[in-house]
C-alpha cells in the first residue's frame, strides 16, 4: 500500500476509532438507493420542499430560456418542441442515448447545445454556464419522479463497456476506482460524510459545496481530483460514456432534479 | 438575478401570513481566495426591505454569513388588499425589486 | 464529533517533493491558507454586548432552532421565533444572530415591528467551523433576550476546489 493511501485511510480511521478498511458487497439490485438516502434529514428538507429548494431558481430560469429566441433565427425552444411540461416530460429518464447524426453518444446537456448549434443556429451553451444548467435543470425536472429507464439499444454497448471499464478502473495518485468506494463501499464514511451508491438521479445538482447548480460532469471532475487523478476534461467522451455507464445501473430509480446534495 | 417569492394570494383581514422569498445570488464573502492565490472580492446582498403599499414591514441586514442564494421568510399581517414589493440591494448599490399582489377579505 | 478543517487536506502535505505531490501540497496549502482569516478577530461575547448597548442580555423567550450537526457549513437552515403578543407597546425591533468562528461574528440582522404579526424569522447561514451562535431579541422596552446553540460542522463552509 503506497505512503498516500496509508496516509488517506489514516484520515479517515482516526476520528473514526475502530473503523477498518472494511470490504462489502456491491449494491444488488434490490438494494438500489438514492444519494438522497444518504444526505442528513436537513439536506433532504431542502430537496423535498420546492419553496426551500436553491435548485428551482435553475428550475425557473430554465423555464424562461425555453421560451426566449436564440441564435440566427431567433427561435426558441417552444418554438419547435411546444410546451415542455407535456413534450420533455419522460426524456431525461432516456439519457444519455447514442446521436443518431455523429454515432456518438451524447448527454442530455449535449443535445440541449446539438439542438442549438443544428437547428437555432445558435452558439452552443459553455460547460456550467448559468444557462446551460438551467435549461438541463427545467428539462430534467420534467421527468421528476420518473425512473431512470436502461436503454436497450445495442448500438449502444461498446460505450456502456467503455463505461464500465471507466467506472471499474483505478486512477490517481490515491489508486481507487470509483467502484472500490461505491460499489465495495457505499454506506460506510469518507472523512465523516456518508458515501452514497453514486447513481446520476438529481442532476444537475445543488451542491452545498459548490453553494450552485452544477452537472454530473463537475461532480466527476471533483471527484477524480479527490482521488488526485487528472480530470477528464469538459464534454470528453470519457464523461458521457461513464454517465451511460451509471444511468444502465441505476436503471429503476426516480428522478430527483434538481437534487440537493451536501 | 433570479428571484422565487412565495405569498398567499388571498387572505383574511388580520391574518398573519407566512412569506418565504428566494433569491439567486452567490454571496461571495471576500474571504475566499481564488486558483490563482488572489482574493476573490466581496459580493453580497447586503439588505432586504418588504414594503406593504408602500410602508416598510420587514426589513433584514445580510452579512457575508449568510448563506448563497439567500432565503429568507418572516410573516406579516394581511391588512388590505394591495401590493407587497421585495428589494434586495447589493455591495454596489444595485437594488432588485419584485412585487405581487395580495386580496385581502 | 467535530473535524478541523484543516484535517481533510493534511493528507496532500505528506509524500516527497515531486511534481505531483507538489501540486497536491499546493492544493492543501491553499485550502489551509483560506481557513486562516477565522483565527484573530473580534469576539463573540464583544458582538453581542455591542448589539446590546451595555444592556443586561437575559437568557430565554428566544426558541432558536439550529441543527446540532451540520453535514455541509456552506447552508444551514435557522430558525428564530421569540415570545411576544406583537402590538405596538410590546414588539420584537431586533433578531441578530451572532457567531463565534467565522471571519467576522455578525451574520445577519431582522428588523420587526408590529406589523410582523409573529416574530419568526428564517435564513441560511454559513458556518466555517463547528461554534457557538448565538441568537438575541431586542424588545420594544429595550430588553434583549438571547439563546445560544452549539453546531458540529463536520465539513466547512468556503473551502472548495475551484476546478
Amino acid at each position: 500500500m503506497n505512503r498516500w493511501v496509508q496516509g488517506f485511510l489514516a484520515v479517515c480511521a482516526a476520528p473514526l476509532a475502530g473503523v477498518l478498511w472494511i470490504e462489502a458487497d456491491a449494491a444488488s439490485p434490490d438494494d438500489k438507493r438514492s444519494g438522497v438516502e444518504f444526505v442528513s434529514p436537513q439536506t433532504r428538507q431542502l430537496q423535498e420542499d420546492d419553496t426551500s429548494n436553491p435548485g428551482m431558481l435553475w428550475v425557473l430560469e430554465g423555464e424562461q430560456l425555453w421560451q426566449e429566441p436564440a441564435g440566427y433565427r431567433a427561435t426558441a425552444c417552444a418554438d419547435c418542441h411546444g410546451a415542455a411540461e407535456t413534450v420533455m416530460r419522460g426524456v431525461a429518464t432516456r439519457y444519455p442515448q447514442l446521436d443518431e447524426q455523429s454515432e456518438r453518444t451524447v448527454d442530455l446537456q449535449g443535445r440541449v447545445n446539438l439542438c442549438r448549434t443544428r437547428h437555432q443556429e445558435a452558439a452552443a451553451l459553455a460547460f456550467e454556464s448559468q444557462e446551460l444548467l438551467a435549461l438541463t435543470a427545467f428539462i430534467g425536472y420534467q421527468s421528476r419522479g420518473m425512473p431512470l429507464t436502461a436503454s436497450e439499444d445495442e448500438r449502444l454497448t461498446p460505450f456502456i463497456d467503455s463505461g464500465r471499464r471507466l467506472y471499474s478502473r483505478r486512477m490517481g495518485q490515491l489508486d481507487l476506482a470509483c467502484a472500490d468506494c461505491h460499489d465495495a463501499r457505499w454506506g460506510q464514511r469518507l472523512s465523516g460524510s456518508l458515501i452514497p451508491q453514486a447513481h446520476p438521479t438529481g442532476y444537475p445538482v445543488y451542491r452545498l459545496e459548490w453553494q450552485t447548480v452544477g452537472s454530473l460532469q463537475r461532480r466527476f471532475r471533483n471527484c477524480m481530483v479527490g482521488v488526485r487523478a487528472e480530470p477528464f476534461d469538459y464534454g470528453a467522451p470519457e464523461m458521457v460514456d461513464l454517465e451511460l455507464y451509471l444511468r444502465q445501473r441505476a436503471a429503476g430509480l426516480p428522478i430527483e432534479t434538481p437534487a440537493v446534495r451536501p | 438575478m433570479r428571484s422565487m417569492i412565495n405569498v398567499p394570494k388571498t387572505a383574511k383581514a388580520g391574518e398573519i401570513i407566512e412569506i418565504k422569498t428566494m433569491i439567486a445570488h452567490p454571496m461571495e464573502t471576500g474571504y475566499r481566495t481564488g486558483t490563482n492565490g488572489t482574493t476573490i472580492p466581496r459580493n453580497i446582498i447586503t439588505r432586504f426591505v418588504c414594503t406593504y403599499d408602500g410602508e416598510e414591514v420587514f426589513s433584514a441586514d445580510l452579512f457575508p454569513a449568510v448563506a448563497a442564494n439567500p432565503l429568507i421568510a418572516f410573516t406579516t399581517v394581511a391588512l388590505r388588499s394591495g401590493t407587497l414589493t421585495f428589494a434586495w440591494t447589493d455591495d454596489s448599490g444595485a437594488t432588485q425589486s419584485e412585487s405581487v399582489e395580495i386580496v385581502v377579505a | 464529533m467535530s473535524a478541523e478543517p484543516d484535517t481533510v487536506h493534511r493528507v496532500a502535505l505528506r509524500g516527497r517533493l515531486g511534481r505531483r505531490a507538489l501540486l497536491a501540497g499546493a492544493i492543501g496549502i491553499t485550502a489551509l491558507a483560506m481557513v486562516r482569516p477565522a483565527q484573530a478577530r473580534p469576539g463573540l461575547d464583544a458582538a453581542v454586548a455591542d448589539f446590546a448597548g451595555g444592556r443586561e442580555v437575559q437568557a430565554g423567550r428566544v426558541r432558536f432552532d439550529i441543527p446540532p450537526l451540520v453535514e455541509n457549513g456552506n447552508a444551514v437552515g435557522v430558525s428564530i421565533a421569540v415570545e411576544s403578543p406583537m402590538t405596538q407597546l410590546d414588539h420584537v425591533t431586533r433578531i441578530a444572530l451572532f457567531n463565534e468562528k467565522n471571519p467576522q461574528a455578525d451574520m445577519v440582522v431582522f428588523h420587526l415591528g408590529p406589523r410582523a404579526g409573529r416574530a419568526a424569522v428564517s435564513t441560511r447561514v454559513r458556518l466555517a467551523t463547528s461554534q457557538t451562535i448565538v441568537a438575541l431579541a431586542e424588545m420594544s422596552d429595550g430588553s434583549v433576550w438571547s439563546a445560544r446553540a452549539n453546531v458540529v460542522v463536520t465539513l466547512a463552509a468556503c473551502i472548495e476546489d475551484l476546478l
